[in-house]
């Protein structure tokens, strides 16, 4: 049995952040896959549960007239990543989900509750970030709407209020038609793992020459980050193999790793120098480009 | 903290009531009496504990009973019929692709899920690897269960 002290079902968001607001410890949890592993392991922090796991307005992926690209926080993983819309625009999310646990895994895992928990290596991160995503917030006074990259603060700490949840996550179609994208993660296993690097890039060509390109980096920093640096110095040059080994110069100033367990320092940033090279140079082929 | 829950488990209509804090892994073993739904780690790291829910498949030791409300549950008590075998066990069977067990029931549901979703496509023998990627065996080194799963893929009926 499950430790917690009180527990709240929430049949809509708008009872949700009711909840939320009447107790200021509560948390909410969603799909809890990691919220029922710390309580497993006694964490008391969670002591107090909101509990949002089968609110139906938030389980959905759409597409507006403009083409924008909708997702609710609370689609499961395996639900984004089989989704026509996901896979037709964006396969690249769709690519590093199913990199994400094993199939029980993503059957229950939402990609809001992926984003909210704020760990660098959230898999479903880097290739939202690279497609410029904005993330819908609401509480108790009201929507707002803010760039997922702004969205991660530290670790474990997003930039959510206690009375508001996170409700969506928007793609607009000027962000994903005609770029091309990939996704690699560096684990020790195929499945089941957690990212030691995870690298996602989107690009768009044209006549040769690299017209934009959005690169980002899980576990590279404190939180999953976009490479400024690099996108600006490298945004109109031509399409050859000397591109790629200056991406690789770029990028070292832009990340910041560290040493953990899973790897030492100087390891991932070797890591990240050869991923930004190959996961860029996919991203080009993809978009139909050459790199004679 | 007790609520009713209304399911469908094994074909048969169970209206139960559950304390909020248990998982569906411990309603199903200690409240239904279903044993076979091994727990292994609790963490959703082996996979022992899988049962379908609405046919995909699911850790039931990282799933709260009140969210199986309305909803529908295979465990591999379910999966033979008069004493037939289902399709996967039989293929299980076959293959030798068990030894101590403890990771078979979790394995027999995830392949079954599996092979009910790409029934006759193509399916390499790394994607099964893949499909079956949630669940861990310690002793069969996974060969004979992933030829069991590519008999059942191949089968024409």
């Amino acid at each position: 049995m499950f430790n917690f002290k009180s527990y709240a079902k929430a049949g809509s968001i708008q009872e949700a952040i009711e909840l939320l607001g009447k107790n200021p410890e509560a948390h909410l949890i969603a799909g809890g896959t990691d919220m029922l592993v710390k309580l497993h392991k006694g964490k008391a922090q969670f002591d107090h549960l909101v509990d949002i796991h089968d609110i139906a307005e938030l389980n959905f992926i759409t597409q507006n007239d403009a083409g924008d690209i909708t997702i609710g926080a609370l689609a499961c993983f395996t639900k984004v990543a089989e989704s026509e819309l996901i896979r037709k625009h964006i396969p690249v999310l769709s690519q590093a989900i199913l990199t994400i646990g094993g199939p029980q895994v993503r059957n229950m895992a939402t990609i809001g509750g992926n984003l909210c928990n704020g760990v660098p290596s959230a898999d479903s991160a880097t290739p939202l970030i690279a497609l410029n995503a904005v993330v819908t917030i609401e509480g108790s006074k009201g929507p707002r709407q803010m760039p997922l990259e702004s969205f991660f603060l530290s670790p474990s700490r997003v930039a959510l209020a206690q009375h508001e949840i996170l409700t969506a996550i928007t793609v607009t179609r000027d962000n994903y038609a005609d770029y091309f994208g990939h996704f690699h993660k560096y684990a020790m296993r195929e499945a089941m793992d957690i990212s030691t690097i995870g690298c996602s890039a989107v690009c768009k060509i044209k006549d040769g020459s690299l017209q934009d390109l959005r690169l980002a980096f899980g576990v590279a920093a404190p939180v999953p980050i976009r490479c400024k640096g690099t996108e600006d110095n490298v945004r109109g040059c031509k399409i050859n193999p000397k591109l790629l080994a200056d991406i690789a110069k770029y990028v070292s100033a832009d990340v910041r790793p560290r040493t953990s367990w899973r790897a030492a320092k100087e390891f991932r940033l070797q890591i990240i120098t050869t991923l930004a090279q190959r996961v860029v140079e996919q991203a080009i082929l993809n978009a139909g480009g050459t790199l004679q | 903290m007790n609520r009713y829950i209304c399911f469908t488990v094994n074909g048969k209509k169970k209206e139960i009531r559950v304390d909020v804090r248990q998982s569906l892994l411990e309603v199903l073993r200690e409240q239904l009496g279903l044993l076979r739904v091994k727990q292994g780690c609790a963490g959703g790291e082996c996979g022992a504990c899988t049962v379908l829910l609405d046919d995909a498949p699911i850790d039931a030791c990282l799933y709260l009973a009140v969210w199986a409300d309305g909803k529908s549950i295979r465990t591999v008590e379910g999966e033979s019929r008069d004493d037939r075998l289902s399709r996967v066990q039989q293929a299980f069977v076959d293959e030798g692709a068990v030894q101590c067990g403890i990771c078979t029931p979790g394995f027999v549901m995830a392949a079954t899920s599996l092979v009910e979703k790409h029934k006759q496509q193509k399916v390499s023998r790394y994607d099964i690897r893949r499909g079956l990627a949630g669940n861990l065996c310690r002793c069969t080194g996974y060969d004979t269960i992933v030829t069991a799963v590519q008999k059942c893929l191949d089968d024409d009926d």
